[in-house]
């Protein structure tokens, strides 16, 4: 355990110094360097949502997703198709275009009210897709699961491409509306939006942590160390398997839809494999699969580690710089295998404790009036 | 919502289950059906389509048949196999020196050089890459899960060097215009195509031989079946898993030097060819090499005659939705019948 503090600290501190010291090296302004910082904590909080999402999937439950890719685009485009104004013009197409941002007359609330609706409306959408593909594959072994969810992936984003009427085929949505955009200068609603990805983040992160310590989670975690037992102890394992990848993947589309109102602007080809599903693979993997802490750790280190990359590359030589983008490619690959080669269970690991309730029997004697069936009963 | 979801799943896997023998019945019935009114079809009205597709099928058949001796012997699904065969074409571009042409061909003897050259080198990585990743992992008894995991890792990785060594943009064995030649029955095909045909059925007739006229072809037939079984009768089952890579890393270097030949080079393009090459070896029944043959040729066909076929509403007639025809058959063979057209239960 002290030697796993100490690599998460080693690799913290050495993302944290170097992105702060060469950050504020190359920004020629105080503000500048603030805003940079703003915005690389932004993105590392969206990100965080996708591999609590994935987490919720594999590390709790055992489900093999390789198409994180399709649930982040479904979000992205249902909350950009919900919020936005219809097309005005001919040579804009899409569907949808309900206005939830500034449609609402009283009910608008700077547009926060359309962000909210539309996240939701990106988790249902998320969901549904989710839903749809795990019932021919679910129930079958976990590597049927993973190729059905690469082919919804690009098959997804081909009918993006190919519909020219659906969301604007390759010339995508622009102009997606962002919550709360009148309240300040354009340059300075990144801290508005630095605000709004944390509140959901951690939103997110106290429901997940909560379910995960529940009767409901420890079932999860049952299925994942041992299906055919938890089966024969009377759990509904397709049941709880559907639930599991459904709410990963609702989480994985309200992180599209926080996306989407961050960059303003999607085109399908902003959906690549490899930013869409690899990179968030090997966040959870870093971080520590079956552990919350851990995905967002894992975010941080991994996007930290690519943004450091990014400042470093001005300084390299030339040889070096125009090929730094497939080096960082390689080592996130690396990281991957390295993980699972060395450290199994990533910086942080999972915890131990898995109820909500473990640890009182100490401080009371008296079991909890109401809760006879607390921690072991359920396990 | 959840729950209610959740009701509807389960009510269909009851239904699945009470009637899960007509259904894998009429399913199958129903898929051959539709395979060969496809076939038809294809000879009819789409003739040129249908011999692309005998092309690309019998391209992706190579790779199948690698992702399913792969998993018949090691029973994890190796996600990696796409880039392996993009790999395989970088290595065959590299070793490629020109030195004229046979016959109508648009390559020479430095072609073949170069596919031996690919064969020797992706046989010896792969067994290299399994040596250093997989077999660790197989030894601390990790699951097959945790195997696929760690070959996206080694796909991210092959894709990365590719792009670190032969740059993002798309490169061609021999630039050029080579001409179609007019054959029977209103087909154009290059020179080039027939090769390409001639080289996968070559190389499937080798492994058939090798399958099951050689003792490591029975081996790796035994262990397939029953690995701890093999095991106790005395098979070196490090011997087969070796040459198990051997082969799978050869033929997917053929794949990706014959897919670079009717196609171009692409650095990129390996996560995408996961899609054909598993519904493929899936259709045919993952671990069945027959099935593979098979199962490739098919979904190579659908995919080509599916874009010829002239209808104004999708996937008809747009080449962007090949994939979708590949999606297509994989989710219709998991409905119906998961273990494949030649797998077994």
């Amino acid at each position: 355990m002290a030697r796993d503090r100490l690599l998460t600290l080693l690799a913290v501190s050495i993302i944290t110094v170097g992105i702060v010291g060469i950050s504020a090296n190359d920004s020629e302004t105080f503000g500048g360097f603030i805003s940079f910082l703003t915005v690389f904590v932004t993105t590392v909080a969206i990100f965080a949502v996708f591999a609590l999402g994935l987490n919720v999937q594999w590390g709790y439950t055992g489900i093999f997703n390789f198409g994180v890719v399709a649930f982040f685009m479904v979000g992205a485009y249902t909350s950009a198709l919900v919020t936005k104004a219809p097309s005005s013009s001919e040579f804009v197409r899409y569907v949808g275009g309900l206005d939830l941002a500034e449609g609402l007359g009283p009910l608008n609330l700077e547009g926060l009210t359309g962000f909210v609706l539309g996240a939701l409306a990106a988790a249902v959408a998320s969901g549904v897709v989710a839903f749809l593909i795990a019932i021919p594959a679910l129930r079958l072994r976990e590597d049927y699961l993973a190729i059905a969810t690469i082919g919804i992936a690009e098959v997804l984003r081909r009918i993006a491409i190919e519909e020219e009427g659906l969301v604007n085929g390759t010339r995508g949505l622009t102009g997606i509306p962002r919550p709360l955009h009148d309240l300040v200068s354009p340059p300075d609603y990144k801290y508005i939006y630095f605000g709004i990805a944390i509140v959901v983040l951690v939103i997110i992160f106290v429901a997940i942590e909560r379910a995960a310590r529940s009767p409901w989670g420890r079932v999860l975690k049952a299925i994942r160390e041992d299906e055919l037992a938890t089966a024969a102890s009377g759990k509904n394992i397709l049941a709880f398997r559907m639930q599991a990848f459904v709410l990963g993947a609702m989480i994985m589309g309200v992180g599209g839809a926080v996306y989407a109102a961050n960059q303003g602007s999607i085109v399908p080809d902003t959906f690549s494999h490899f930013f869409g599903t690899f990179i968030i693979w090997a966040m959870l993997m870093v971080g520590g699969s079956g552990s919350n802490r851990g995905a967002i750790l894992g975010a941080y280190v991994v996007w930290g580690f690519w943004t450091l990359t990014g400042l470093i590359q001005p300084h390299l030589p030339t040889a070096l710089e125009a090929r730094t983008s497939y080096i960082r490619d390689l080592l996130i690959g690396l990281l991957i295998v390295v993980v699972l080669l060395l450290r199994p269970h990533g910086l942080m690991g999972e915890e131990r404790r898995v109820s909500l309730f473990a640890g009182q029997e100490d401080k009371q004697k008296e079991p909890l009036a109401g809760a006879p069936a607390t921690g072991s009963a359920e396990d | 919502m959840v729950r209610s979801l959740t009701r509807t799943a389960g009510l269909i896997g009851r239904a699945r289950r009470e009637y899960a023998g007509q259904v894998e019945k009429a399913g199958t019935v129903g898929l051959w059906l539709l395979i060969g009114l496809l076939v038809v079809y294809g000879i009819v009205d789409a003739r040129q389509y249908l011999v692309t597709g005998i092309i690309v099928g019998s391209i992706i058949s190579l790779g199948a048949l690698g992702i399913t001796l792969i998993f018949g012997i090691l029973k994890f699904a190796h996600f990696a196999h796409g880039d392996l065969m993009m790999f395989g074409a970088y290595v065959a571009l590299g070793a490629f020196v020109g030195g004229g042409s046979i016959g109508p061909l648009s390559f020479g003897w430095g072609m073949i050089f170069a596919i031996l050259v690919s064969m020797a080198a992706l046989g010896a990585g792969s067994v290299l890459i399994d040596r250093v990743v997989y077999r660790p992992l197989r030894q601390r008894r990790s699951g097959t899960v945790v195997l696929a995991i760690a070959s996206l890792g080694v796909a991210i990785v092959l894709r990365a060097i590719m792009l670190l060594w032969w740059g993002p943009d798309q490169q061609l064995y021999v630039a050029g215009i080579h001409p179609a030649r007019d054959f029977p029955f209103d087909i154009k095909l290059k020179p080039d195509q027939i090769f390409i045909v001639a080289t996968a059925f070559f190389l499937m007739a080798l492994v058939y031989l090798l399958l099951f006229r050689t003792k490591m072809g029975k081996a790796m037939r035994a262990m397939s079946d029953n690995a701890d079984l093999a095991r106790v009768t005395g098979i070196d089952t490090d011997q087969v898993v070796m040459w198990t890579w051997i082969i799978g890393g050869a033929l997917a270097a053929v794949a990706g030097v014959l897919l670079g030949i009717q196609s171009n080079l692409k650095a990129d393009l390996g996560f995408t060819l996961l899609l054909p090459l598993f519904a493929g070896a899936i259709l045919g029944g993952l671990g069945s090499p027959q099935g593979a043959l098979v199962g490739a040729m098919i979904v190579g066909i659908s995919q080509e005659v599916f874009v010829g076929i002239d209808l104004p509403f999708p996937p008809f007639g747009a080449p962007g939705y090949k994939p979708a025809v590949a999606f297509g058959i994989l989710i219709l063979i998991l409905l119906v019948r998961p273990r494949g057209l030649f797998g077994k239960t």
